[in-house]
């Protein structure tokens, strides 16, 4: 199966189906997907501030990245759940569009930054990781976020 | 043009909503308990100013671009609305609750008053996000007959006297 099928089948499955065929569902999913993006973004924010040396400074890196990370993972889960549904019910046209790729690109970076460099730098104990390191790690985290979710509004555009 | 200014739109929604957001899940005492409240919006309220900012400006020109349509849109008056009543429940907060400040800042969950605000201000700007979404449908346009009496009443349709 080549990938351009595997995408053409994607369009074919139950849940692009129920989407395809609803007037409401797509904008629904979508707005659900758009809360996702403003409470996964507030999360995001308010670590990078921190490491930035801004915004909540007067509290320790670690204690604000333990309270942060459920908000953040719980809004990462709906953002895939929703995102993946509106992908099934217009995958071919995600096949075509440079942004969709642009997107699950950076996605992809973005995940692997966070889970990797980023929480090493974030949940270290002590000091190993100076101020330098957590700003670049901030830097490269807005870096990717916003490449994930610029490329995402302009799927709509193309 | 308009894609630009709209993605501006939709992303400074992570830095005004997402903020607002975050504060409100502190007030309910959800998140950042260590955080003392009156610190939290102290140091995070010119990051909000400033997405407030964008957000209003932004969506004026969007507004702007098309303005008949926009303001016939049932959306968009539902968005005005809930926008005026997230500006009374931050001027209740602020005016009420919030003056004694000092006294609760460092409880891991604040008052009742102040969870009331917080939940709100949720689902006031829940609201104001989905609104905003859907005006870019056209289920409830006036140019698409026959609307309900009610949908025609709320978007101001001009009636076709055919």
């Amino acid at each position: 199966m080549s990938l351009l099928e595997f995408f053409e089948w994607c369009e074919t499955t139950s849940v692009a189906t129920v989407i395809k065929n609803s007037s409401w569902a797509f904008a629904v999913i979508e707005s659900v997907h758009l809360l996702g993006l403003a409470l996964i973004g507030g999360a995001i924010l308010i670590l990078n501030l921190r490491l930035l040396g801004l915004g909540l400074r007067r509290h320790p890196v670690q204690e604000l990245a333990r309270d942060i990370r459920p908000w953040f993972t719980g809004s990462l889960i709906v953002m895939l759940f929703t995102g993946v549904a509106l992908f099934l019910s217009e995958a071919l046209k995600c096949y075509y569009s440079p942004a969709f790729w642009l997107k699950m690109v950076s996605l992809l970076l973005a995940v692997i930054f966070t889970v990797t460099i980023y929480r090493r730098i974030v949940m270290e104990e002590g000091t190993s990781y100076g101020p330098r390191w957590q700003k670049a790690a901030a830097l490269v985290s807005l870096l990717l976020w916003s490449s994930v979710g610029a490329a995402g509004r302009w799927i709509g555009f193309s | 043009m308009y894609s630009i200014v709209e993605s501006v739109h939709v992303l400074t929604l992570t830095l005004f909503v997402g903020l607002a957001a975050m504060l409100d899940l502190r007030l309910l005492g959800l998140t950042m308990r260590r955080v003392p409240v009156n610190e939290a919006v102290e140091r995070l309220m010119p990051w909000m100013k400033f997405g407030f900012i964008v957000m209003v400006i932004t969506g004026l020109l969007l507004f702007y671009a098309i303005p008949v349509r926009t303001f016939q849109s049932v959306w968009f008056r539902a968005k005005l609305v809930f926008l005026l009543l997230a500006g009374v429940n931050v001027l209740v907060f602020h005016s009420g609750i919030y003056r004694s400040v000092a006294q609760w800042a460092k409880e891991a969950i604040p008052p009742k008053r102040a969870r009331m605000a917080a939940i709100f201000s949720l689902l006031l700007w829940a609201g104001i996000v989905i609104a905003g979404r859907m005006i870019a449908y056209n289920w409830f346009d006036c140019d698409i007959q026959p609307q309900s009496a009610i949908v025609n009443w709320w978007a101001g349709c001009v009636a076709n006297s055919d």
